[in-house]
């Protein structure tokens, strides 16, 4: 097994590169002057390269790159230019919003899904299947941010229930765990959910669909066995698997958090990289991207060993 | 006494065809009710955006600060007018034409590049496979809606530049799609048989490989239409794709996003046609993969 992690370890080497590499191309894709958003149109010549000196703009590209590798391996992702203050500290104060945010979808939408998955898979061919599946469709098929404003417009501006945007009182950007913060969660956690819970609710459909079919089962139930200990059985089986749906829809929900984040002014990733991109904040762009992107690396990585553990039918090879 | 045989006629022979795989294909398609009924959705649409000008009651760009955000079911405005007064009805048609337009072309696009390259990588093997999947699996390392939102944010709002990106983000799913079924073609007899028999590279893919490959990657192309459609207008809708006043769907749902407190289910319209969009392109994809599944 340790064996098997150092060699996925090994293998991320060149992704992780190659990410970086992508964070730093993509910014520098980017037409026109870094500091445009900083300096007055009018600014002299002379604090134009002052400044070019400052941010390291005027360095060669390889050069540039190598520094911004070196700096963010020990922890410096440079200084915004938006804000003057360290990109690192920003990044992370967001992402632990957005991680919140995603973790509480994520387990709304495991634990629904996997109900209508269990259900659908169950009755096979059944109309509560039809129904259960059309949920899944639905899910994957909404556009979140729309389904985001639907939730707003009935809980917020028709029954005037739960808060629209914020993730606390007064726009307070720190969390806190009191019902007034977490009334805040509800409504972004539930649109979140919704596309892990169409996802899940697919997968185990199918798993659970297809472990019922399987020989063993028929043996179990000839064998005397009820439908819990069946169920135990399909559970054992489907987990692996659904788990690791679970932990990679984990990832896509941080990484695009951005649209829910807009609609509900959540105080995560999404809305720092909404800034960065409409302030032309280059620093604070990348940094965010590249923190985001090697947190789906690694996630994915955790996933694949986790679900190589748990599961004894997956050869290591 | 001679032995009489009981005579029979033999049946006459048949030489009718056998059915080939596509009319297969399209049968099963046909019996499938939610397959062709999302079909029809898609069609309509289209047929609506191709119309536009002579289907859309007024000029979805007029409008008057005199009867701004009217609810549904106004005399003259069935939809209701929009936070500059024009006809909801109207530019619901018209944005139409972006939101396909912008929901398909990558997609379509990615569709080209991405089986080339794929099936370029699975045929060829070797060091031409690795350089292709090593560079796609670092594009795939990134969260699809990360990607599309950082790369167009660099290059700049603007409808070309979401475009490319949106491009960008799907090529690299269907090039391990293509790349996975090229592979396994590869290996099959007939390849084996044909490169025995003195064809060259070009020959196989054209004769064996492409008719093999492309059905599955088409499958799995239409299935991304759904998504790109979402992540298509996501980007307008973060003033990222087409600017004002064009009327696309999601930018519409930005720009009406402030007049939820005066008349909210006006404002909540452009998202009814996106989400309409998107899973009719969803039940047609599955639909489409189960007929062409032939082993059930």
């Amino acid at each position: 097994m340790l064996s098997y992690v150092l060699r996925r370890l090994i293998y991320m080497i060149p992704i992780v590169v190659g990410v970086s590499l992508v964070c730093f191309v993509l910014v520098h894709l980017a037409p026109g002057d870094p500091l445009v958003s900083v300096l007055p149109p009018d600014a002299s010549e002379a604090l134009k390269a002052q400044m070019m000196a400052t941010y390291g703009f005027d360095r060669p590209y390889w050069h540039q790159f190598g520094l911004w590798v070196g700096r963010a391996l020990q922890g410096d992702l440079g200084t915004s230019i938006a804000t003057s203050r360290p990109v690192a500290s920003e990044v992370l104060r967001a992402v632990s919003n957005t991680l919140l945010l995603a973790a509480v979808a994520t387990a709304i939408g495991f634990a629904f899904g996997c109900l209508f998955g269990f259900v659908a898979g169950y009755f096979h061919d059944s109309w509560i299947d039809k129904a259960a599946s059309a949920l899944a469709v639905v899910g994957v098929s909404v556009p979140h941010y729309w389904l985001g404003m639907v939730l707003v417009i009935v809980f917020s501006v028709e029954l005037n229930l739960l808060p629209p945007t914020g993730a606390g009182p007064d726009g307070s950007g720190d969390w806190a765990w009191n019902w007034a913060h977490m009334r805040h969660l509800i409504l972004p956690a539930v649109t979140m959910s919704v596309i892990p819970m169409g996802i899940i609710a697919r997968t185990v459909r199918a798993l659970v669909a297809d472990i019922l079919g399987q020989e063993f089962v028929g043996a179990l139930r000839a064998k005397g066995l009820g439908d819990r200990g069946v169920f135990r059985h399909v559970v054992k089986n489907a987990a692996p698997t659904a788990l690791a749906v679970m932990g990679l829809q984990l990832g896509y929900l941080l990484g695009g958090s951005i649209l829910i984040e807009t609609v509900f002014s959540w105080p995560g990733t999404g809305f720092l990289l909404n800034a960065a991109i409409f302030q032309r904040d280059l620093p604070l762009l990348q940094g965010t991207i590249l923190v985001l992107a090697l947190f789906f690396v690694f996630l994915n990585l955790a996933v694949d060993v986790l679900q190589t553990g748990l599961d004894p039918r997956i050869q290591r090879g | 006494m001679v032995m009489q045989l009981p005579l029979t006629r033999p049946a006459a022979p048949v030489f009718e065809r056998s059915e080939g795989y596509w009319s297969s294909v399209f049968r099963r398609l046909r019996r499938d009710r939610v397959a062709v009924a999302a079909l029809a959705v898609i069609l309509a649409i289209v047929a609506v955006a191709l119309l536009a000008d002579y289907v859309a009651p007024a000029d979805p760009y007029r409008g008057a600060t005199l009867r701004r955000l009217r609810p549904i079911g106004t005399a003259g405005f069935p939809l209701g007018t929009d936070e500059l007064g024009r006809d909801m009805l109207s530019r619901l048609i018209h944005g139409a034409r972006w939101s396909l337009l912008m929901g398909v072309t990558p997609v379509l696009v990615a569709f080209v590049l991405g089986s080339a390259a794929g099936i370029l990588a699975g045929f060829a093997g070797g060091r031409i496979n690795t350089v292709i999947m090593r560079s796609v699996d670092v594009l795939y390392a990134f969260p699809s809606v990360l990607l599309a939102v950082a790369l167009s944010g660099a290059l700049g709002a603007g409808l070309g530049n979401a475009l490319l990106s949106l491009t960008i983000v799907f090529v690299p799913p269907i090039v391990r799609v293509a790349e996975a079924v090229t592979t396994q073609v590869r290996g099959r007899d007939y390849v084996e048989a044909a490169r025995a028999s003195g064809a060259g590279a070009f020959t196989i893919v054209r004769v064996h490989v492409l008719g093999n490959v492309l059905g599955p990657i088409f499958v799995y192309a239409t299935g991304l239409v759904s998504v790109s459609m979402i992540l298509a207008s996501g980007l307008s809708f973060l003033g990222l794709g087409v600017r004002p006043p064009e009327p696309e769907w999601g930018l519409m749902l930005n720009t009406l996003r402030t007049a939820i407190y005066v008349n909210p289910w006006v404002a909540a319209l452009p998202g009814v046609m996106i989400f309409v969009t998107s899973i009719a392109f969803n039940l047609f994809s599955d639909g489409l993969r189960s007929a062409m599944d032939v082993k059930r």
